[in-house]
């Protein structure tokens, strides 16, 4: 069964923490992953091939440079469940 | 009556006798390339694990590195560079169409009338010149084979270029592979994928140069294409290339990948879930990535400081342009 957007973001915020530290409440749909979360290009790699295992997406590298905002990750992967 | 043809003699084995080391002569700090990328020494530290990397000054050429790496593997096997039936020198830096930098390297090391050629796999061009030599030795084609993997890529980098440039060092390692009475070098796991071929390259071609239409080219990547083939990926072709060596992570020594990124090294020993006992190799922190150059290097170093010990096992992979990849496991000399 197809996650809601509320447990995407839950599971991302996750996910985000283990390759950061950062704690979950930080990680609010209007943040930028870059800007706001400091997450480099690396960091962000790692972030969405976790998701793929994790939300069982295919989140391909030319989707990668879209995803700039948390709710960018979140409504795409919510889509492509 | 027909006659009968020759064919070469077969040997069974295969193994490394020896490697050499040259890097680059300069030691040039985060500091001093962090300015025109608008960076700092903490941030290159943190995103790539360098601290320094070696480069050459102008007056140290590709073949100088080359040279030296050469005569010390060759010195180190104990063997006559007569000896030597093939020169494959792993190289994207000679700044020669042609003629090859393989072969003059043969004669420059007295190796000279050897067959000698360069082989263009970028990063994974150690590897390939293994599995090259592996092929050669066993084959009976040559009884020795001198691989080197060297790069200069301070001549192809541009200082405000953040993807790539300010990891690039300069230097040349060199490995003697000849016959074994038992085995030395597992089957090599090897590949490309022509279509990523942009994912790792350069900023133009020499026509665009010569018509004016471009800069001197310079390296470039896309970062985070790299980053995922390099991890996941390669992470496969390791876990291959331990299945048909016939062996277990934890019947390692070392792992010596091609040293790109501190973070790449990182969560690709992380895929392979090693047994502490397993030392991976971390030269680019003091060396920087020297593409062809680096797997040689930090199995070099890795023997010259104590860390391994000759007759254990190491796991050697590369990856890079092209994009190609090539992984096999060594008897460390």
């Amino acid at each position: 069964m197809a996650l809601s957007k509320d447990e995407v973001l839950a599971g991302l915020a996750e996910l985000v923490n283990e390759e950061t530290g950062l704690t979950a409440d930080a990680v609010q749909l209007d943040k930028s992953f870059s800007e706001d979360l400091d997450i480099d290009s690396i960091s962000m790699m790692t972030i969405v091939v976790n998701a793929e295992d994790k939300f069982g997406v295919k989140i391909p590298d030319e989707e990668v440079k879209n995803l700039v905002t948390v709710a960018d990750a979140v409504n795409y992967i919510a889509d492509n469940q | 009556m027909t006659a009968t043809l020759n064919q070469y003699e077969t040997v069974k084995y295969s193994r490394i006798y020896s490697l050499g080391a040259a890097r680059g002569d300069l030691v040039v700090t985060n500091d001093e390339v962090a300015g025109p990328i608008d960076s700092s020494d903490e941030w290159i530290r943190q995103r790539t694990g360098i601290i320094t990397r070696r480069r050459a000054s102008k007056d140290l050429s590709l073949m100088d590195m080359a040279v030296a790496a050469s005569l010390e593997a060759i010195q180190n096997a104990g063997i006559d560079p007569k000896e030597i039936g093939a020169v494959l020198f792993s190289t994207i830096t000679h700044p020669f169409q042609t003629p090859s930098a393989a072969t003059l390297l043969a004669d420059k090391v007295g190796a000279n009338p050897a067959p000698a050629f360069d082989i263009s796999a970028a990063c994974a061009g150690y590897c390939y010149g293994i599995a090259q030599a592996d092929a050669l030795v066993r084959s009976g084609m040559a009884k020795y084979v001198l691989v080197v993997g060297g790069e200069k890529l301070s001549d192809f980098i541009d200082p405000t270029d953040r993807s790539i440039s300010f990891l690039l060092g300069d230097g040349a390692g060199a490995a003697i592979v000849g016959p074994s009475d038992t085995p030395g070098i597992s089957p090599t796991v090897w590949g490309s994928d022509g279509s990523k071929w942009d994912a790792v390259n350069m900023t133009a071609s020499l026509l665009d140069f010569r018509d004016g239409t471009a800069s001197w080219p310079t390296m470039k990547q896309e970062g985070q294409t790299v980053f995922r083939w390099a991890v996941w990926e390669m992470a496969k072709v390791a876990k291959e290339a331990l299945r048909v060596a016939g062996v277990k992570a934890e019947d390692l020594s070392a792992l010596v990948t091609h040293q790109a990124n501190i973070r790449i090294i990182d969560e690709l020993a992380k895929q392979l879930d090693l047994p502490e006992s397993v030392v991976v190799a971390k030269d680019i922190v003091d060396t920087g990535n020297t593409s062809a150059a680096s797997i040689p290097l930090a199995m070099h170093e890795l023997l010259k400081s104590g860390a391994v010990k000759s007759g254990g096992l190491a796991l050697e992979i590369g990856f890079g342009a092209g994009l190609a990849f090539g992984a096999q496991v060594v008897v460390l000399p």
